[in-house]
């Protein structure tokens, strides 16, 4: 049983851009069957969750997924863990086609891909030890016989993260939420993966505890090169995080560009509404700012607007954007956006 | 945390505690439930009826004072000692064929005992097993499995159980087989209730991303979770089995003679309601405060297994007893 | 400053204790505060704050295993504690004092029409018959934004989205005029566009009918724009209050410092986030003296003794800390990076 040696793993310098990306997707639709309509019930209905996307992350990266509810971004963290059916599309990851995977291949593809979720309290069994729920990918995988030989390579993950090693033969209930949350990225961890979804990883944290756990998450980056798809509704936080951004809105993935290129010159309506909708902890720079306020809601899901689905509420939109949608194009070096009139 | 001992020697000794720490954390949970039942009038009495139950039951030869089945006519019909002509050799009173009903009265309790933990056992693994099944491998196997449940949960069970015993010999074995039939639906669809919520819990999901087979997961994961509602349906179901068990007995198609069972005891003495009325009545009694006791029981397992409800009930009584007070 | 006979709700070194088996946790400690009318003050705090203990016990909606252990709250001079204050509570709340919750999935009753919630309150506490009930329900949906309101009025809550329904709650609110409104982390549970679009809306009232609004949120962004003034909360006790402005700008509580300093900011990236150090005490065995010191970085001695008390350090600002306004804001929190 080694021990995690940090030295193997390739520094976490960030992407290169010539490298092949660790995960690519393509063309990724994700929908949903909710029930039927028509008189005899002949018409199937579905929910678009997710509908043609496509990304990449490379090794080392961090690729932020931002959207709000309904944009589908945690669908497609979830297709790409292979944890729903996907419609159509593929996804690869270190070369190799995953669309079609399935047992115990599957099965060993998750040792190099782990989820980080949302809620600290729920993610982790509160009958088990914590000893016991970092040390069981490690027995499920057969890396250890059984879960006490297991005991040192736990205290050194739960050491990374910040924990002390005496926590493992405690219950969740002892920790706070911020600790949870470590104790649920130290068993993300415990395969060594490659890439590691985290589904809102920091929402339901204070504010005090998320900047220490999103300072933790960089940290690990930096030490072992890991990728991260951080997928988060809170655009402060996945701009500080992330290399690259994806922009989401009703299940189409709409702006795709660097973190700061995002930030400065957005291209897509959408963005540039998301943007000056986050509120900036300093009065009077929010008193200064120009706020656009969009009109309307979040489309339904089951029956999208026809053409570009954000043309209901696009303070741009023209005759065209009701008709047909727009392609999901390089505007700029390195930055993509599906919109008519950027 | 001290940093004085060095951390070979502190991780080593942690896992000695944590290997032979199991046993001392199970002692100290007994003692704290037994702690609590202490204070739980209400629960006490359950536990109570439920433990003189089971003791009679065990030392029933020790305990009742006469052989059960031994007659004697001379001494037919002979009332309870506080009666004038009644004495303490039978406490409470013969029947008519002068069996000591104190004594039947004491070994029925093995009857109650066998049947209900028979019963229980038996519906209650058998229906856990397919709740189980049904809740995890969902759709068709779900849909089978509960139309099954359903359709027999339509059919009377009583009178079912009447009809298949009126043709088959009635006995204890007969009266055990026939009702866990009819009981382990409820299991079933407790057990698939469960284990659907249970599915869908962040860490079941986190346990199957890790990589985790449905075996593993259905042991590790799921299965913790069904102990204490299982428990106390078990529980509740054992006072239904009772009362069940007695009406057979009471319709002559449960237990025969010579076999002792308080529904049995109340057929035989009905005739008598009026002139000996000892003969209906202590059995009855008894059948009664049975009842109530388990399900009181069941009703404190209810509070004790769930940490909310406790909180409840504390912040109710210290706020009682204090005032505004500090509490403890 | 506006004087004390101005005010609409004072409270005055409120105490809350929630008895539980494991101890007696004691919520909120000594808050004090003021909101005059028109005003915003925004209170904030973390989990375990007490800023939603507070916002209830002034409402009178705290109920067992928590109680109100010391204090007064106060509208408009009447006391709302004890028995003659519950019955001048009851004539106020929903009318003159106002509350919107968190999560409007929940706070709307699934199985009536908008008309007949709103249409109740109206009713109840303006004596209003259905006809004019009805109407003034239409006008106060159309002052909320939403559009079509004499169809929407029929309408059940499931067939709104959550934006939609939290304007619901604040129309609800504002059925009857009130002059405080509170509004409880109004916005934590709606999407960042929507978000946008409740504060702007709440602003607008604001202005427009000149109502006090006591804002509570963790979100210093959502503070940051709608807010006059800010409490911060700790473990149970404001540590500083003053103008919004001010304390974004210089922070005197190294508490304060911290939050800033661990809130990114949207157009401020690269620096690292400072965080603080370890986690929020436990409220059952909360630290001696100031609750804040162990995570402190400016912690003293006396720091552990004694707990400072709410003193004006500067005109209009203040601090409870014994070393308030120390330092630059950039050093006083832990700089945590792997903490607790």
């Amino acid at each position: 049983m080694r021990s995690l040696d940090l030295s193997e793993r390739p520094r976490g310098q960030g992407p290169s851009a010539d490298e092949p990306p660790l995960l690519k997707v393509e063309g990724l639709s994700v929908h949903f069957p909710v029930g039927r309509a028509g008189f005899w019930g002949g018409r199937k209905l579905f929910v678009h969750a997710v509908e043609d996307i496509s990304l990449e992350i490379r090794r080392g990266e961090t690729l932020g997924l931002v959207g709000e509810s309904g944009s589908g971004k945690s669908t497609t963290g979830r297709a790409i863990l292979r944890r729903i059916p996907i419609t159509t599309g593929r996804i690869w990851f270190d070369g190799q086609d995953i669309t079609h995977l399935k047992g115990e291949a599957l099965r060993h593809l998750r040792r190099r891909m782990q989820l980080v979720f949302q809620d600290p309290y729920a993610s982790l069994n509160p009958r088990m030890k914590i000893l016991d729920l970092v040390a069981e990918p490690l027995v499920v995988h057969g890396l250890v016989e059984h879960v006490r030989d297991a005991a040192d390579k736990v205290a050194e993950l739960l050491e990374l993260v910040g924990l002390p090693a005496d926590a493992l033969d405690r219950y969740p209930h002892a920790f706070s939420g911020g600790q949870r949350q470590r104790i649920g990225i130290a068993r993300a961890l415990a395969l060594e993966p490659d890439l590691i979804v985290a589904d809102e990883p920091v929402s339901a944290l204070d504010v005090s505890i998320r900047a220490q756990v999103v300072n933790l998450l960089q940290d690990l980056q930096e030490r072992i090169g890991l990728a991260y798809l951080f997928i988060a509704h809170d655009l402060s936080v996945v701009r500080h995080i992330s290399h690259r951004i994806a922009v989401m809105y009703a299940g189409k993935v709409v702006e795709t560009a660097d973190r700061h290129e995002l930030y400065e010159d957005p291209r897509h309506p959408y963005t540039r509404a998301l943007l000056s909708a986050v509120p900036i902890p300093d009065p009077r720079v929010q008193k200064q700012r120009h706020r656009q306020i969009l009109t309307g809601e979040i489309p339904n899901p089951v029956s999208p607007p026809s053409g570009c689905r954000f043309h209901t509420r696009c303070p741009m939109a023209e005759e065209r954007c009701a008709i047909e949608e727009p392609p999901f194009e390089e505007k700029a070096a390195q930055h993509w956006a599906a919109c008519w009139y950027t | 945390m001290a940093k004085n001992v060095t951390d070979e020697e502190t991780r080593a000794e942690r896992r000695e505690e944590l290997i032979r720490g199991r046993p001392y954390e199970i002692l100290r949970a007994l003692r704290s439930a037994l702690r609590e039942i202490v204070s739980d009038r209400v629960g006490l009495f359950g536990v109570g009826v439920v433990g003189a139950l089971v003791i009679l039951a065990i030392f029933a030869p020790l305990i009742a004072p006469k052989d059960p089945a031994a007659q004697d006519l001379t001494d037919a019909l002979k009332p309870p000692f506080w009666y004038a002509d009644g004495d303490f050799a039978n406490a409470l009173g013969t029947d008519s064929l002068g069996r000591d009903i104190l004594s039947r009265m004491i070994y029925g309790t093995r009857i109650t005992i066998l049947v209900g933990v028979s019963v229980v056992a038996v519906s209650g693994a058998f229906g856990t097993v397919m709740g189980l099944i049904a809740g995890y491998k969902g759709g068709r196997t779900d849909s089978i499995i509960m139309r099954v449940v359903d359709t027999q949960v339509a059919f009377p069970g009583l009178l079912l159980a009447l009809v298949i015993l009126a043709v088959i010999q009635p006995s204890a074995t007969t009266v055990i087989v026939v009702l866990a039939l009819n009981g382990w639906m409820v299991y079933a669809r407790m057990t698939r209730g469960v284990v659907l919520s249970v599915r869908e819990t962040p860490y079941v999901d986190a346990a199957e991303i890790v990589g985790c087979k449905p075996k593993r997961i259905i042991f590790r994961h799921i299965l913790p979770n069904l102990t204490s509602p299982l428990l106390t349906l078990a529980v509740l179901e054992f006072a239904r089995i009772i009362l069940a068990e007695s009406a057979l007995s009471f319709l002559g198609l449960g237990i025969q003679p010579p076999q002792v069972s308080w529904g049995l005891m109340i057929a035989q003495g009905k005739d008598y309601l009026f002139s000996a009325w000892w003969l209906v009545t202590f059995p009855g009694v008894a059948i009664s405060l049975t009842v109530l006791g388990v399900n009181l029981l069941a009703s404190w397992l209810r509070v004790v297994a769930d940490p909310q409800e406790r909180e409840k009930r504390f912040a109710q009584s210290s706020t009682h007893q204090t005032g505004a007070g500090t509490g403890t | 400053m506006s004087d004390p006979a101005g005010s609409l709700l004072e409270v005055e070194d409120l105490d809350v204790r929630f008895f539980t088996r494991r101890g007696t946790a004691h919520a909120i400690r000594g808050v004090s505060m003021r909101i005059d009318r028109g005003e915003t003050l925004g209170l904030v705090g973390e989990s375990g704050s007490g800023k939603s203990v507070t916002s209830l016990a002034i409402m009178g909606l705290i109920k067992l295993p928590g109680k109100i252990t010391g204090g007064d709250v106060r509208w408009k001079g009447t006391s709302l504690l004890g028995d003659s204050g519950e019955r001048s509570l009851r004539k106020i709340r929903g009318k003159e004092m106002a509350m919107v919750f968190q999560d409007p999935m929940t706070s709307l009753n699934p199985l009536f029409t908008i008309g007949t919630q709103i249409g109740e309150v109206l009713k109840h506490h303006m004596g209003m018959r259905k006809q004019e009930a009805r109407e003034r329900t239409v006008e106060l949906l159309e002052l909320v934004g939403i559009s079509s309101p004499e169809k929407r009025v029929d309408q059940y809550p499931h067939e709104f989205s959550g934006g939609m329904r939290q304007r619901m709650l604040i129309a609800m609110a504002l059925a009857c005029e009130p002059e405080l409104l509170i509004a409880d982390e109004p916005t934590t549970a709606l999407d960042v566009t929507i978000q946008a679009q409740i504060l702007e809306l709440l602003a607008d009232l604001q202005q427009r009918l000149r109502i006090a609004v006591l804002l509570i949120s963790h979100d210093l962004g959502v503070v940051a724009q709608v807010c006059h003034r800010i409490s911060v909360m700790y473990a149970g006790h404001i540590v500083e209050s003053g103008a919004a402005e001010d304390v974004f700008e210089r922070p005197g509580h190294p508490y304060t410092r911290g939050l800033l300093a661990s809130t990114p900011r949207l157009d401020q990236v690269g620096s690292r986030l400072t965080g603080i150090d370890g986690s929020p005490p436990d409220l059952v065995n909360p630290p001696s003296g100031c609750p804040f010191h162990p995570r402190c970085s400016l912690v003293v001695d006396r720091c552990s003794e004694e707990m400072p008390p709410l003193e004006e350090h500067e005109p209009g600002r203040e601090v409870a800390c014994w070393r308030a306004f120390v330092g630059s804001v950039g050093e006083a929190a832990g700089a945590g990076a792997l903490g607790g």
